[in-house]
């Protein structure tokens, strides 16, 4: 390894590190004020969608895909109507899995 | 870090490992698509592995070989990491009342080793109505889970090199977004949580072309904001 890319690999493990650790670091002395608790709360559920809806749209990353051609859909539609449905997380991923791969399986 | 003979401690790291499963599956083609592609955009084999070990941030990783390859400047590079890995200080706000009272020996490396994935199935666990007070091991099953697999994915892909047809086209990714679906969706039973998704959503949607995944955090943030809105106006009437 280059003195740059000892550098590099440095200042990226510090950076993402404090980026993890700045809250953790606190501990006990940050108390949150009760509205800020009640945003973390929100945290979840906005990031993972934030994360899912445009892969599952546009699983090439530009073009829409809102038709039943498209495995990620279809595969997230039975994925989340077993979690809906049956709240139990390993089989709405494994139904939404087989449903996906099956599907692309079939269509080539 | 504690012995683990406690056999609720291992049971609970067993369990972070297991729930974590279909994530190490979603992950596996990235760690080894970030490995084929670090030698030719201008990283040694040496400097990748080393990146995943003490990195371990897969799409600053990825960046970072974008900007390496295309010749950018080292601050630069560390600037576009802190931007790209912000949405990780959100993550740790969110965990931080439950790793609180926890020594630092467990905070610094739970800190570490803190990921979209791993994330997603801790604070379900965080949120499971049992009073266990083990629930950091689970944590921590999950993160070295997590971790093993992108090392050893990384290395597989630094050394097989560019000799694995289609893996991008294989689907695997769709691992990750099943699992996220399956822990969102349960957790849309109120209105102020349906709003928060249907925001964040619209954002991420809108926001996607910005770089750095700059549209996830404010599309977490527009989703956090309508979630707290929508609350409050509820509690009003």
């Amino acid at each position: 390894m280059s003195g740059r890319e000892v550098a590099l690999i440095a200042g990226m493990t510090a950076v993402t590190f404090l980026v993890r650790y700045a809250f953790f670091a606190l501990g006990d002395r940050l108390a949150f004020p009760p509205l800020a608790h009640r945003a973390l709360r929100y945290v979840p559920v906005a990031v993972l969608t934030a994360i899912i809806v445009p892969m599952v749209l546009l699983p090439d990353g530009t073009h829409w895909q809102l038709t039943w051609h498209n495995a990620w859909l279809l595969g997230a539609l039975v994925t989340g109507v077993i979690a809906w449905r049956f709240n139990h997380l390993l089989a709405s991923i494994t139904g939404g899995m087989l449903v996906f791969f099956f599907y692309r399986w079939v269509t080539g | 870090m504690p012995h683990s003979s406690h056999p609720r401690r291992r049971f609970e790291i067993w369990i972070g490992a297991r729930d974590s499963l279909p994530m190490l599956l979603g992950a596996a083609p990235f760690g080894i698509i970030f490995g084929t592609l670090a030698v030719p955009s201008g990283l040694s084999a040496p400097g990748a592995l080393a990146m995943s070990l003490f990195v371990f941030a897969g799409s600053a990783q990825f960046i970072a070989l974008n900007l390496l390859a295309g010749g950018a400047a080292l601050p630069v590079i560390l600037l576009t990491t802190f931007v790209v890995n912000l949405r990780h200080a959100l993550y740790s706000a969110t965990l931080l009342p439950h790793v609180a009272g926890l020594r630092q020996r467990w905070r610094i490396p739970l800190a570490f080793w803190l990921t979209d994935e791993t994330f997603a199935v801790v604070q379900l666990r965080y949120a499971a109505p049992d009073l266990s007070p083990h629930k950091h091991w689970y944590y921590l099953g999950s993160c070295l889970a997590m971790y093993g697999n992108w090392f050893l994915c990384t290395l597989v892909g630094v050394v097989l090199g560019r000799s694995i047809p289609r893996l991008e086209h294989m689907g695997l990714e769709f691992a990750m977004a099943a699992t996220f679906t399956g822990i969102v969706v349960p957790m849309l039973r109120s209105l102020p949580m349906l709003g928060a998704a249907l925001a964040a959503a619209a954002v991420a949607l809108a926001a996607r072309g910005l770089p750095y995944k700059l549209g996830l955090v404010l599309a977490a943030l527009a989703g956090v904001v309508i979630g707290v809105l929508l609350e409050e106006l509820r509690e009003a009437s």
